[in-house]
């Protein structure tokens, strides 16, 4: 998929994207510099671990940043011709829920406990689509029946207490596409679910996807979910996109060493009752990041020069970019 | 919901029970009786008092027996005669108890509906201009005694004739009034005290409605509400406020109690005939049948207070369920 998508127009180009944080602390540079697209019909994984940028990423495209603390300092999101960051707060609300949509970590607490479900869902087709009221209960019953809730009729009428986790993330999913967006964002949308209940999340997702010919923006720290339903994935360090490439690529021939310290650090049936390789080091303060490259100061390659020049992305293979120059030699030695 | 409501009806016998029995307690405890001032005079012979007395039943210091005689009265629909008035209690609280319900809920009006979008703005528009403003005010609210605030809005009538200085109605013209009329010389004297009660009430609800609305507005649900696309308006109505309520609706159930206690002092100071002169009067002079019955009072309204409460929380929040 990702193969033939790539020759075409991305759905969603965004260009050195630059969101900051302006605390009384300093200024955190949650988002560096990012640049990626998103291609129709595909899912791209952004993983990455907590504080890389990965989600407030996902923020700045919904225009979901509270502003302040946070500010995007620069770049651009292409969706189609428009830069969604030059539009105003008006037009915004028009792309948010309707071509882009967004599933969040926490299905506990996303749904508001107040309103029914079927509220909940038919109110984001009343604010786009013209219809009535009538038909809105009706395609949100539809849309429920579809993500797999059970009598739906009647859970329309039920508030979020009544609904188990799965189902509350499935009715989360439901109120994201039952205006069929282009886009869906899913922030760690399987984190907070149990091990059964994520992978029916997961499938559901990618049929979904399939289904609605959507792309799916999927954020999330587990490189199993990435195995599962990703095509390309993009690793994110220190606010900064480290590597870019197709999943098999990156499984296969992880470039950065970032990359490959994380797979080292996944436990293996291979390698049963061994200590897991920890990177070594803490995720750096985003008030302060280290000069050069983020990540020499846990990096097991690097050299001096690595403190004082900016690692950009450079392709070590076709389609697969790495955002260290030293990648090629060495850095799987240990 | 009806199995609620009867068994809330139902505790309200037990509390009067418990709460009339303790006053009882402390009318004994404490020295003297309504007769101590009698003794003083001088036409007053000591097998006078004695006769007295034993008519009303301060004979004895035995709680049990005394409170015995007042409750026996009030199973049969009895609640005595006032020692001062020599009146049934009822004729001098039925009258009241509608005066200070009155104040009540025009100090009730003034502060929740000046609280509420007050607070709102203020989470809305945080560290604001206007949210400092509203902050302002609410210190002032809330560190004003009542005793000053009355006084300065007595002042205030006073010279500039805006408002009536004191009273429930007109004293003049008020038999010659039409129903209208009458209605609007209440209200017009109803206004400052109701404003003295109601922004003290006020400063305290605006800053709570103002925390709650800021803590229900960084909630995950409301960034899912804008994440589809709804305007702020319907993201603050539909989906803040009915969550960010809840709290004040079990603080109303409190204030309404306030209001029926607390009132005491503004009551006195613009001679407003209100429960809350004639029970203090009451206990100063220990006029026993007469404190009872407004404790009796007091305490249903205030149940009352709090079971309104609760059935609009139940209304609110569907996970209440009254059961």
């Amino acid at each position: 998929m990702s193969a033939e998508a790539a020759a075409g127009r991305p759905l969603l180009s965004i260009r050195d994207l630059r969101t900051y944080f302006h605390t009384s602390d300093g200024i955190a540079r949650s988002v560096d510099g990012v640049s990626f697209d998103i291609f129709p019909g595909e899912t791209l994984a952004v993983v990455g671990e907590s504080g890389c940028g990965k989600s407030v990423t996902a923020f700045t495209i919904m225009g979901l940043v509270p502003v302040p603390p946070g500010r995007v300092e620069g770049g651009e999101i292409l969706l189609g011709d428009r830069d969604l960051l030059k539009l105003p707060e008006s037009a915004m609300r028009d792309v948010r829920g309707n071509d882009i949509s967004m599933v969040f970590q926490e299905p506990m607490t996303s749904l508001n406990p107040i309103l029914t479900i079927g509220r909940q869902i038919s109110e984001a087709i009343l604010r786009h689509k013209d219809v009535t009221k009538v038909e809105a209960r009706r395609l949100s019953i539809e849309m429920l029946s579809r993500v797999g809730i059970p009598s739906p009729e009647r859970r329309a009428d039920e508030y979020p207490h009544q609904l188990s986790g799965g189902m509350k993330q499935r009715a989360m999913i439901a109120m994201a596409l039952v205006c069929r967006p282009r886009l869906l964002i899913a922030d760690e949308p399987t984190t907070a679910l149990d091990v059964t209940i994520q992978s029916q999340i997961l499938d559901l997702l990618n049929d979904l996807r399939e289904e609605f010919e959507m792309s799916v923006l999927l954020i999330t720290h587990d490189l199993g979910v990435v195995a599962e339903v990703a095509d390309r994935v993009i690793v994110m360090y220190a606010g900064k996109v480290v590597e870019s490439a197709g999943v098999v690529d990156l499984f296969e021939r992880p470039g950065h060493p970032y990359t490959r310290a994380l797979f080292r650090s996944l436990p293996s049936l291979e390698h049963r009752g061994e200590a897991l390789q920890v990177i070594p080091g803490n995720v750096p303060n985003p008030l302060d990041f280290p000069s050069g490259c983020r990540f020499r100061t846990r990096c097991p390659i690097a050299r001096p020069e690595c403190a004082t020049t900016d690692p950009q992305l450079i392709e070590a293979a076709p389609r697969h970019l790495v955002a260290c120059p030293f990648s090629s030699d060495g850095g799987d030695a240990q | 919901m009806k199995t609620f409501l009867l068994r809330r009806f139902l505790a309200i016998v037990p509390l009067i029970l418990a709460v009339t029995f303790i006053t009882q307690v402390l009318l004994i405890a404490s020295p003297g009786d309504y007769f101590s001032t009698l003794s003083e005079s001088p036409s007053m012979t000591p097998e006078r008092l004695e006769f007295l007395r034993a008519k009303y039943h301060l004979d004895t210091e035995n709680v049990f027996i005394r409170y015995w005689y007042w409750l026996s009265g009030v199973l049969t629909g009895d609640f005595g005669y006032s020692f001062k008035y020599q009146t049934s209690v009822w004729s001098l609280i039925g009258d009241r108890i509608l005066n200070t319900l009155l104040l009540a809920v025009g100090a009730l009006l003034i502060s929740w509906g000046l609280a509420i979008p007050l607070g709102i703005l203020s989470a809305v528009k945080k560290d604001s201009i206007v949210d400092r403003l509203a902050g302002g005010l609410s210190f002032v609210g809330l560190s004003i005694p009542s005793v000053f605030f009355s006084l300065l809005m007595v002042l205030f009538a006073a010279k500039t004739g805006l408002f009536p200085v004191g009273g429930l109605h007109d004293q003049v013209y008020w038999d010659f009034m039409t129903p209208w009329q009458k209605f609007v010389d209440v209200i017009w004297h109803l206004f400052l005290p109701a404003t003295v009660l109601g922004t003290i009430g006020m400063a305290q609800y605006m800053r709570q409605m103002r925390a709650e609305m800021i803590e229900t507005l960084s909630q995950d649900y409301i960034r899912t509400a804008k994440a589809k696309g709804l305007s702020l308006r319907t993201v603050l109505f539909r989906h803040a406020l009915g969550n960010a309520i809840n709290p004040l609706i079990t603080l109303f159930g409190f204030s309404f109690a306030y209001l029926l206690s607390g009132a005491f002092i503004t009551e006195f100071v613009f001679a407003w005939p209100g429960m809350g002169r004639l029970t203090v009067d009451a206990l100063i002079i220990k006029d026993e049948p007469l404190v009872m019955a407004s404790i009796v009072m007091v305490t249903v309204m205030l149940v009352a207070g709090n079971l309104l409460a609760d059935i609009l929380l139940a209304a609110v929040d569907p996970r209440i369920r009254l059961e």
